[in-house]
């Protein structure tokens, strides 16, 4: 059975119908129609989970058909163990979004919730590709249903956010496409397994290798080229935001693990300090920008990039950590920390999001300084959002303890400064977390709608707990997770640890 | 000596002159109102000649032959380029109808003229000698010119029709003047005798053949509207009437690609090494001149005639490539193209109104809650021209990209696809302003016909689900030049 292609497919044909039902009254039936929509791929990622064997590093449930002859362009997508666990992130995502529909979207709600579907196509479809310009294809348009979420459903300067968006992820993509046709001209397949196996001198190795990391950089996104994030965060309607930070960040990491590490090993290790020192100066610097924020989704936006920074740094500390361990037992602890983080970092910053979209649809703004005490009259609420705010934080018993934990421990057997650096943001993410925290909902009661906020249920209350759940989950008991990832980050290691001069 | 074979080659041709003919006489000698008959008899004529096209070419076993003493040839480009030609005619003509009948052009001309362009097109891509290349050239444009001033009205229309016909005949001079040269050199007017003598000449006597290229070659420039020879378009896709910009942005581009094809490939191929720069110059300046000048266009004929421009730039970078995958990727590249842009132009003439044609960018303001598919058909269109997946416009662009490849030209490559960002810009700036801004009150409401959201709907989703399934035209556009 095409099981793949079912995911992948689905959404978008049942997208169709969910378009169709247009108009206030319909409201209703559309949430339910995309709601059923969204449970039935994630019980097929439930199928996926118990049918996918975690021993081998083989790409799963693979369908390879042609599609473009002349060009030697197939159909042919499949999962292995660092695709699958972000396939069932993404199918959890939307369902979240689908839910949060229920009280945060009064406009358009039918063509949003169908965008949002067609978004998760897309999505899977970036992670099940094996044919580089298929992966392509689902990368770009992408572009189209986020540009349009961000257009319509966005806040007052969405125009600019959204064109700024659009504009800046097409530019990165560009040479992406560029090293794609090099590469699947060579040996007229474009096949990513096969691009393992190419051999090219290093000059070459670094062309490609920078053609990708403007792609992967500017999704991740790293410094310097983060600045269309803020925006976009900003201005994107709840659902969109966490589409961005749960999924959309994590395609540019994804892109490191699936082509610059194992296509161009040489270049990676050749341009590994000049990746580490980006990811540090992101770590640090963004983190700092993010304590001086009055704007809390920018906050929360910046926090993002900063611990997103920890994933680029998981990625390319390998390389060091294998030059002075001589053993590979760390380096598989470093890539499995970023991908740790990637998951646990759509949790929690999804779940932050998602937190923030009740107060706004409550008291539609966004300055923290028109907040304060919402204990008092939400103490449910609050509750959910400090342990939220504890796993950003990297408290351990949370999901973001783990993934930079794992990071942090591996690089500190290669080298100590770098540790250093990337350890003092645990200092600095607890100020800025901390101090919204407090100024958000401790203190007394300076806006007088706060006063009659009443505490979150039904709807809102499932999405606080459906989210919760994987951060406890991921922070108590990661190993399930790491059982899945390990066999095929091995053959990444291996991979990226074979010269391919 | 002319035999039946000779006459059987050219049915769909003679049919569309009978047909045109007695529907000119219908005109006159009704004297009434026939719109509704001359238009079905037009639409009927171009699906049976398209067919016949297609038939005509099946008996005879689909090898080349040629007919009228070697000056008419029929292969699979010829025929390929006439079905679509007649296909991209059968668009414009249903489009046209009702913005005809409501601005009261006169319809029984637009038809009449239209079909008589149709037959210069068909004529010009089976040409297999300069002079029939040439009859079919001017048989194609001169109706168009009348068309241009066929509201006779309108002064501005009067002005893109001067414009046109005074730049067009500049560049039929251009052309005849090329081709004389090569006559003089090669003392012969077959296109595949030509290119004999051409490859027998020593490269040191092809001066004048150096000289008559570049003529020939800015002629052609002129007709598909490239850059430097690109300063008619916006002014006569801003003067004509809808209906009229819709017919020239679609069918006339892939006959001068025919036109280009012939002459290029048929003729001098052996030139080639020279054609390539010229071509490589012509479609890099155009891909720059186009995207840049369309952002700040605040017209939407004039923003997507600049975009034609760089569109056919993308186009001839495909021809420059001088391979047949640099071939096949252009032709694939010119009929999608032709095929989006006439859902976008068609959307343009759907929006029009009595007296009020639609032409500002903010006209479309607010279009996604006024009419969500339309909105939803022209994103479609507009974001494949700007050649996001999973649009058609994207295989397009990959097609060509891969042809530059190919060939190892990154450079080109990189610059080609960097000018495709920028203009994005400006596509995305008209979904911005359907999409994400309220509707101004006073523009005119939309009524909704059946009939042309029907059409509307075929093209838009046709550009989309041949972006997902491209494999047959592609492997198609791959056959006719293998």
């Amino acid at each position: 059975m095409p099981i793949l292609s079912l995911l992948i497919w689905m959404p978008i044909l049942s997208a169709i119908p969910v378009a169709m039902l247009r108009g206030k009254n319909n409201d209703a039936m559309a949430r339910w129609v995309a709601l059923f929509v969204s449970l039935v791929s994630l019980l097929i990622c439930v199928w996926l989970c118990f049918h996918f064997n975690a021993n081998t590093s083989d790409m799963q449930f693979r369908e390879n058909i042609e599609w473009i002859q002349a060009l030697h362009i197939r159909y042919d997508i499949g999962v292995d163990g660092i695709s699958l666990p972000l396939i069932i992130l993404t199918c959890f995502t939307t369902f979240v979004v689908v839910l949060a529909s229920w009280t945060m979207v009064k406009k358009n709600v039918a063509e949003y919730l169908a965008l949002f579907l067609i978004m998760q196509s897309m999505v899977i479809g970036v992670f099940a590709s094996i044919d580089a310009i298929l992966f392509y294809f689902f990368w770009e348009g992408m572009l189209i249903p986020m540009y349009l979420s961000i257009g319509i459903w966005g806040g007052g300067n969405r125009s600019y956010a959204a064109i700024k968006f659009f504009i800046y992820t097409f530019f990165g993509s560009a040479l992406l496409l560029i090293a794609f046709l090099y590469l699947g001209l060579q040996i007229h397949s474009f096949d990513i397994l096969k691009f393992y196996q190419m051999k090219m001198n290093l000059h070459t190795q670094i062309f490609i290798f920078c053609a990708f990391l403007l792609a992967f950089a500017i999704k991740v996104p790293m410094w310097p080229v983060h600045t269309w994030l803020p925006d976009a965060h900003t201005e994107a309607p709840t659902g969109g935001s966490v589409v961005l930070a749960a999924l959309m960040l994590k395609l540019g990491a994804y892109g490191f693990l699936r082509f610059s590490l194992p296509i161009v090993p040489d270049a990676s290790a050749y341009l590994e300090w000049f990746m580490i020192v980006l990811s540090l100066i992101g770590i640090i610097y963004i983190g700092f920008i993010a304590i001086v924020q009055t704007d809390m989704k920018k906050l929360i936006a910046y926090s993002s990039i900063s611990h997103m920074g920890f994933v680029t740094l998981g990625c390319f500390m390998v390389f060091i950590i294998i030059q002075h361990t001589a053993n590979l037992q760390n380096a598989y602890m470093s890539l499995e920390g970023a991908l740790v983080q990637m998951i646990s970092h759509a949790f929690g910053s999804g779940a932050l999001f998602l937190a923030f979209g009740i107060l706004y649809e409550k008291l539609h703004t966004r300055k923290i300084s028109d907040f304060g005490g919402i204990t008092k009259t939400m103490p449910i609420f609050a509750a959910f959002f400090v342990l939220f705010a504890m796993s950003n934080v990297g408290l351990p018993g949370t999901s973001g303890f783990v993934g930079e934990f794992m990071i942090l421990l591996s690089t500190f057997k290669a080298n100590f400064w770098v540790t250093f650096f990337a350890a003092s943001i645990l200092v600095v993410g607890s100020a800025y977390t901390l101090w919204m925290v407090k100024r958000v909902f401790f203190g007394p009661i300076v806006n007088a709608n706060v006063a009659h906020l009443e505490d979150t249920r039904g709807v809102d209350m499932l999405i606080l707990v459906l989210l919760a759940i994987p951060v406890l989950w991921i922070g108590l008991d990661p190993n399930p997770m790491l059982t899945m990832f390990h066999a095929s980050i091995g053959h990444l290691l291996q991979l990226a640890n074979t010269s391919r001069l | 000596m002319l035999t039946i074979l000779d006459f059987f080659t050219a049915t769909p041709e003679i049919f569309v002159l009978a047909m045109s003919c007695f529907i000119l006489m219908l005109g006159v000698l009704l004297k009434k109102n026939i719109s509704a008959i001359s238009y079905c008899l037009a639409q009927t004529t171009l699906i049976c000649s398209a067919l016949l096209s297609f038939k005509c070419f099946s008996i005879l076993h689909f090898i080349n032959i040629y007919s009228f003493s070697h000056t008419f040839i029929l292969d699979k480009l010829a025929v390929s380029l006439k079905i679509f030609i007649d296909i991209a005619m059968i668009f414009t003509f249903w489009y046209a109808r009702l913005y005809n009948d409501e601005n009261k052009i006169p319809e029984n001309e637009f038809y009449v003229l239209g079909l008589l362009a149709t037959l210069g097109m068909m004529i010009l891509v089976s040409a297999a000698n300069f002079i029939i290349l040439f009859l079919g050239m001017e048989l194609m444009s001169l109706p168009i010119y009348a068309m241009v001033a066929l509201m006779r009205g309108k002064q501005r229309c009067i002005e893109a029709a001067m414009k046109y016909f005074i730049i067009g005949s500049v560049a039929t001079a251009m052309l005849l003047y090329g081709l004389s040269l090569f006559f003089g050199a090669t003392h012969s007017l077959d296109l595949s005798n030509v290119a004999k003598i051409i490859s027998m000449t020593a490269p040191s006597q092809n001066l004048i053949l150096y000289f008559g290229l570049v003529f020939v070659i800015a002629g052609i420039a002129f007709k598909l509207g490239a850059a430097p020879f690109h300063m008619w378009v916006p002014d006569v896709y801003d003067g004509a009437p809808n209906s009229i910009t819709l017919l020239i942005s679609a069918a006339p581009k892939i006959a001068a690609f025919g036109l280009a094809i012939r002459f290029l490939l048929n003729a001098t191929p052996s030139l080639n090494i020279q054609w390539e720069h010229i071509l490589f110059a012509i479609a890099l300046l155009s891909i720059a001149i186009g995207n840049f000048a369309a952002i700040i266009q605040t017209n939407i004929k004039r923003l997507l005639a600049y975009s034609s421009i760089a569109h056919i730039g993308y186009m001839l970078l495909g021809l420059a490539c001088g391979t047949t995958r640099g071939d096949a990727a252009a032709l694939f590249y010119m009929t999608t193209y032709a095929l989006t842009s006439l859902g976008a132009f068609g959307m343009i003439v759907l929006l029009s109104k009595a007296g009020f044609d639609v032409k500002e960018l903010k006209d479309f303001s607010g279009l996604a809650t006024r009419s969500p598919w339309l909105a939803f058909m022209m994103l479609l269109v507009l974001f494949s021209l700007a050649g996001i997946p999973p649009m058609v416009g994207f295989i397009a662009k990959v097609g060509i990209i891969e042809a530059l490849m190919n060939v190892h030209l990154v450079w080109i490559a990189v610059l080609a696809i960097i000018f495709a960002i920028i203009g994005s810009y400006y596509y995305i700036r008209v979904i911005k302003v359907m999409y994400f801004e309220n509707v101004i009150t006073d523009s005119v409401k939309i009524t909704c016909e059946g009939n042309l959201i029907f059409i509307l709907s075929i093209n838009g989703l046709s550009v989309l689900l041949l972006g997902i399934f491209p494999s047959q035209l592609f492997t198609l556009c791959h056959v006719i030049f293998s």
